[in-house]
């Protein structure tokens, strides 16, 4: 399975300010109530969109109209903390949103974005705030993500981003979703499995 | 033959490693793989799409909890979404022959207390879930993972999982809890101590003579909430309290495989002198009867303590705490002790086990829930549920003023019709307070250990169960 390398990723960019933004907060429980993972966008950060009779009040950042098309998700440390749901990731980018810069992300919720081929890169809180600045300033600025470099630049600025590494590689060549390589692994599962005395098939 | 010692960890993960994949990370073999019906659909869907099938059904079991309406087991359920969900998972069951303690099972309940009491959950294996929880099953001496749907798709179709292997912390809790603390406290207290975010890139190793004392339950609190401080997985060493538990259930090693199956268990513990990538230590008799006040774990604080302030905290904590203020509607510096509660809550894959309910059920005796409280009690599985009942438990909550309800997840994450309304504030047993977790958008939660929420009930508001329960024995100090 093959998947096309990510190397850059493009658009404009939109900030939601706040630390330890768990996964709850991005989709709360009771609109996971489906078997499938369609529609999951229109939930995204459902209950801070959303005033108490349920009307969208229009003022969350990515509701904001120039902030409309946006598919950069800039926000602050432990980024998707929480339960492992990957409908809060599957909501982010069913969105619309294609890469998530943060000051730092919890383990699953980057596990579950890089297998959808949505990096998740961090920055320095000096150069997040450079940048959350300069989009503020000018919502239409285009930010270009170079994953080779682990640079992102936005007009004049230009900022260092980490990626994990293993991540990096496996986005830059294609393999960010393992699914393929773990089923080439199969005799080899079947030879450690049979070493293990509880993993014996039963009859 | 010298061995270099090595912690349970670095044995588990060696054991169950099949090879490196290209990127670097290593391909796990899982396994015990448990499902459920909120993570699963989407992956068998997956599954279908790519014209693959479950490698493993033999382990991978599944079981039906977080959209369970606790009122009313009757289908089809009044929620459509949820019947839906719960349908989906026994065709899917069906079709690839997995077994499923489904609804009407005595077997049914959280996916987190059905692996126990199974004995599916074993010293020195593997576990995956769709379910951030899945650490609850590392009181056994397993290294468990809760995983994204992607995964779980990856481990039916192949019974392993990509992942990079984890740091190890030891965090060694010696000495006797003081009278009134218990389990939930020493687990609040480590993530208080060491952040939300404190136990990125670790497995935590509980340890010291605190968790040599425990029960398989009382480890099983402190493992579950691991993820709450970062950790993807949290362990005990295996020991005799381990193979006790475990000695005669359905799915344990039969008696004439029971020596050389518990001999291997007990190989995987710790070796001494083994490595460790942190070590942190902490006096049980520091730790107090521990209660959140803020919208994560960590911002947590022992009853006596008053709410924090804006300037009082860090400089990098401030915005948070002053949203965590704002949402909670508490005054900062006022005690957190007297906050009014409008709901108690005991239950969820933390704290909805039998000794929970047991020890709550000493100091519900003779005394009624406050008026205005709405108070529920929701066994975390169907066996806890009948064991409560046949001791006259479910009696006791009840003639208190709890609703005695069928086992599942409720209000820990209300994805079924268990959910505060509006604004109210809920003394809860549960594992999280994240703004919205159980149902309203403006809904209040403050956790805590059961008997503190039997404190919370009985008198309306957050209070020292220590003073409330003075007159009984045990709790008081």
């Amino acid at each position: 399975m093959a998947l096309a390398p990510i190397r850059r990723i493009s658009g404009r960019a939109v900030h939601v300010p706040g630390e330890d933004i768990d996964t709850d907060r991005i989709i709360p429980a009771r609109y996971l109530r489906s078997v499938t993972f369609d529609g999951l966008g229109e939930h995204l950060f459902r209950d801070v969109r959303y005033d108490a009779d349920g009307e969208l009040h229009g003022q969350h950042p990515i509701d904001r109209p120039e902030h409309k098309g946006a598919e950069i998700l800039i926000s602050g440390s432990n980024f998707g903390c929480g339960s492992s749901r990957e409908h809060a990731p599957q909501a982010i980018w069913r969105w619309g949103f294609k890469a998530v810069i943060a000051g730092s992300f919890a383990e699953i919720f980057f596990g579950n974005s890089t297998t959808l081929g949505m990096p998740c890169l961090t920055a320095s809180d000096s150069d997040l705030q450079r940048l959350t600045d300069a989009v503020s300033a000018d919502p239409s600025l285009e930010l270009d993500i170079d994953l080779e470099a682990l640079r992102v630049t936005a007009g004049d600025l230009s900022i260092p981003v980490t990626l994990e590494e293993s991540a990096r590689q496996a986005l830059l060549e294609g393999r960010w979703d393992p699914i393929a390589e773990l089923l080439e692994g199969s005799d080899a599962t079947d030879a450690v499995a049979g070493s293990l005395p509880y993993m014996q098939a039963t009859s | 033959m010298s061995e270099q010692p090595r912690n349970l960890f670095q044995k588990v993960w060696d054991a169950h490693r099949i090879r490196e994949l290209e990127s670097g990370v290593t391909q796990l073999l899982i396994g015990a793989h448990l499902i459920h019906e909120v993570t699963s659909p989407q992956a068998f869907g997956m599954l279908r799409d790519l014209g693959l099938s479950v490698k493993r059904p033999d382990r991978t079991f599944a079981t039906v909890d977080h959209i369970v309406p606790t009122h009313s087991l009757v289908e089809p359920f009044e929620d459509p979404l949820a019947d839906e969900m719960i349908r989906e998972l026994r065709k899917n069951c069906a079709e690839y022959g997995i077994e499923f303690f489904d609804v009407g099972s005595r077997f049914q309940g959280i996916v987190h207390m059905v692996g126990p009491e199974q004995g599916i959950t074993q010293p020195g294996t593997t576990i995956a879930c769709g379910d951030s929880h899945t650490s609850t099953h590392g009181a056994f001496g397993a290294i468990a993972f809760g995983i994204g749907t992607s995964q779980v798709r990856d481990i039916l179709a192949t019974q392993t999982m990509a992942i990079k292997p984890l740091k190890v912390r030891r965090i060694e809790v010696n000495g006797e809890l003081p009278p009134g603390v218990y389990a939930k406290d020493v687990i609040l207290h480590i993530i208080k101590t060491l952040g939300v975010n404190g136990g990125l890139g670790y497995a935590y190793e509980y340890a010291g003579t605190t968790f040599d004392g425990f029960t398989m339950e009382e480890r099983m609190t402190v493992c579950n909430m691991s993820i709450e401080g970062g950790a993807r997985a949290g362990y005990v060493n295996p020991d005799q309290t381990t193979l006790d538990y475990l000695r005669g259930r359905p799915y344990a090693p039969s008696e004439s495989e029971w020596d050389e199956a518990t001999d291997r268990w007990l190989s995987f513990a710790s070796d001494p002198g083994c490595h460790y990538d942190d070590i942190v230590v902490i006096d049980a008799a520091e730790i107090e009867p521990t209660v959140t006040w803020g919208i994560n774990p960590g911002q947590a604080i022992s009853i006596s303590e008053h709410i924090p302030t804006v300037e009082g905290s860090k400089e990098s904590e401030r915005e948070n705490v002053a949203l965590a203020l704002k949402h909670m509607q508490l005054t900062p510096g006022a005690p957190i002790a007297g906050t009014k509660v409008d709901v108690a809550f005991m239950g969820s894959c933390t704290n909805g086990r039998l000794s929970d309910f047991i020890e709550a059920a000493r100091y519900l005796k003779g005394r009624k829930v406050s008026p205005g409280v709405k108070a529920i009690a929701v066994p975390g599985s169907t066996l806890v549920k009948e064991e409560c009942e046949k001791r006259g438990i479910d009696r006791v909550f009840m003639d208190a003023g709890f609703e005695w309800r069928s086992a599942g997840c409720s209000m820990c994450l209300a994805m079924n019709p268990d959910k505060l309304v509006g604004d109210q504030l809920c003394a809860s047993s549960s594992n999280r307070n994240f703004i919205g977790r159980q149902g309203s958008a403006t809904g209040r939660t403050v956790l805590m250990s059961p008997v503190m929420v039997a404190a919370a009930a009985v008198t309306g508001h957050v209070a020292d169960a220590r003073q409330v329960f003075a007159s009984q024995e045990g709790v008081a100090a």
